[in-house]
């Protein structure tokens, strides 16, 4: 299947981050276009995406989507949950800091790994975040 | 899919993770290897990766400690067989991996644990040098 395709995961566990990490693998791979270290920029992205999910958001959703934009192929994975938030974005995204025991490069360096990188937390209602690649 | 085998060869123990694992089972593997180095009284650890094709900062963090655990135990650990497309990726991820030690494969993985545990190079003694 091509773009317009789309399919939402629940994120509860880190079964389900694999489960979501491994499926986008799965789209990349059926499309042929994306290269193997694409592919692997974007998985590695999931995972980190999704498992700030399931570790600081108290669970959620990701939802894949393959898109066609202007002769462009790409694949968006938007992650979304009702925790408890983010109050610096800017703070965050830093390379190193985390309030848990992470590395803390989930934000920072899934930006870098992809093409497009959108977030949008609000204190005490949640965290969205998107990212995109493109071919 | 609930445990990382982990196998005992001469003075060595070979970690090959051949699934893709989540976090649970990462944090296990890391428990199990401590545990075995001891056990198995090891001189040196080699983790094949080989077949990894994400390694995410949560398995990062866990090859580091592997790493340095082992070496708080007395022994060596060698980490082998990273995909291109992977050390690609964890370079622009942030993943320093600065205390792990790396090689090509499972050869060279061979070759350098043991030129870090025998550094005098003694190699006909294989059974002789336990005092
Ligand atoms: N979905 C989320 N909900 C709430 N806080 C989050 C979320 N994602 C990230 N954060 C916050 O941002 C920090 C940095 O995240 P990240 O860069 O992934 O590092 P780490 O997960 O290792 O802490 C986290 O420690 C956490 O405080
Ligand atoms: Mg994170």
């Amino acid at each position: 299947m091509g773009p317009g395709r789309t399919e939402t995961f629940p994120l509860r566990t880190d079964e389900d981050v694999l489960r979501v990490r491994q499926t986008v693998r799965i789209w990349m791979v059926e499309q042929r276009t994306f290269s193997l270290v694409e592919q692997t920029k974007m998985v590695t992205a999931t995972s980190e995406l999704g498992r700030n999910v399931v570790v600081h958001g108290g669970g959620g959703t990701a939802r894949l989507e393959l898109l066609s934009e202007g002769g462009r192929l790409g694949i968006r994975v938007t992650f979304q949950d009702q925790g408890p938030g983010i109050a610096s974005i800017e703070q965050a995204s830093r390379d190193g800091f985390t309030t848990g025991d992470g590395l803390g490069l989930g934000l920072g360096g899934s930006k870098r790994l992809v093409d497009d990188f959108e977030i949008a937390s609000e204190v005490g209602k949640g965290t969205r975040v998107t990212i995109t690649k493109w071919k | 899919m609930d445990r990382i085998p982990i196998i005992k060869v001469g003075d060595f123990l070979l970690v090959s993770i051949q699934v893709d694992m989540h976090d649970r089972l990462v944090m296990s593997l890391q428990d199990d290897l401590t545990t075995q180095v001891v056990k198995a009284r090891a001189k040196g650890v080699l983790i094949d990766i080989s077949s990894l094709d994400v390694v995410d900062s949560f398995i990062g963090r866990m090859l580091g400690n592997m790493a340095s655990m082992t070496r708080v135990l007395g022994a060596e650990a060698v980490v082998v067989g990273m995909r291109p497309a992977v050390a690609t990726t964890i370079v622009e991820l942030g993943l320093s991996l600065t205390n792990v030690r790396t090689a090509l494969d499972v050869d060279k993985g061979m070759a350098v644990l043991r030129a870090l545990v025998n550094p005098a190079g003694d190699e006909g003694g294989h059974g002789s040098g336990q005092n």
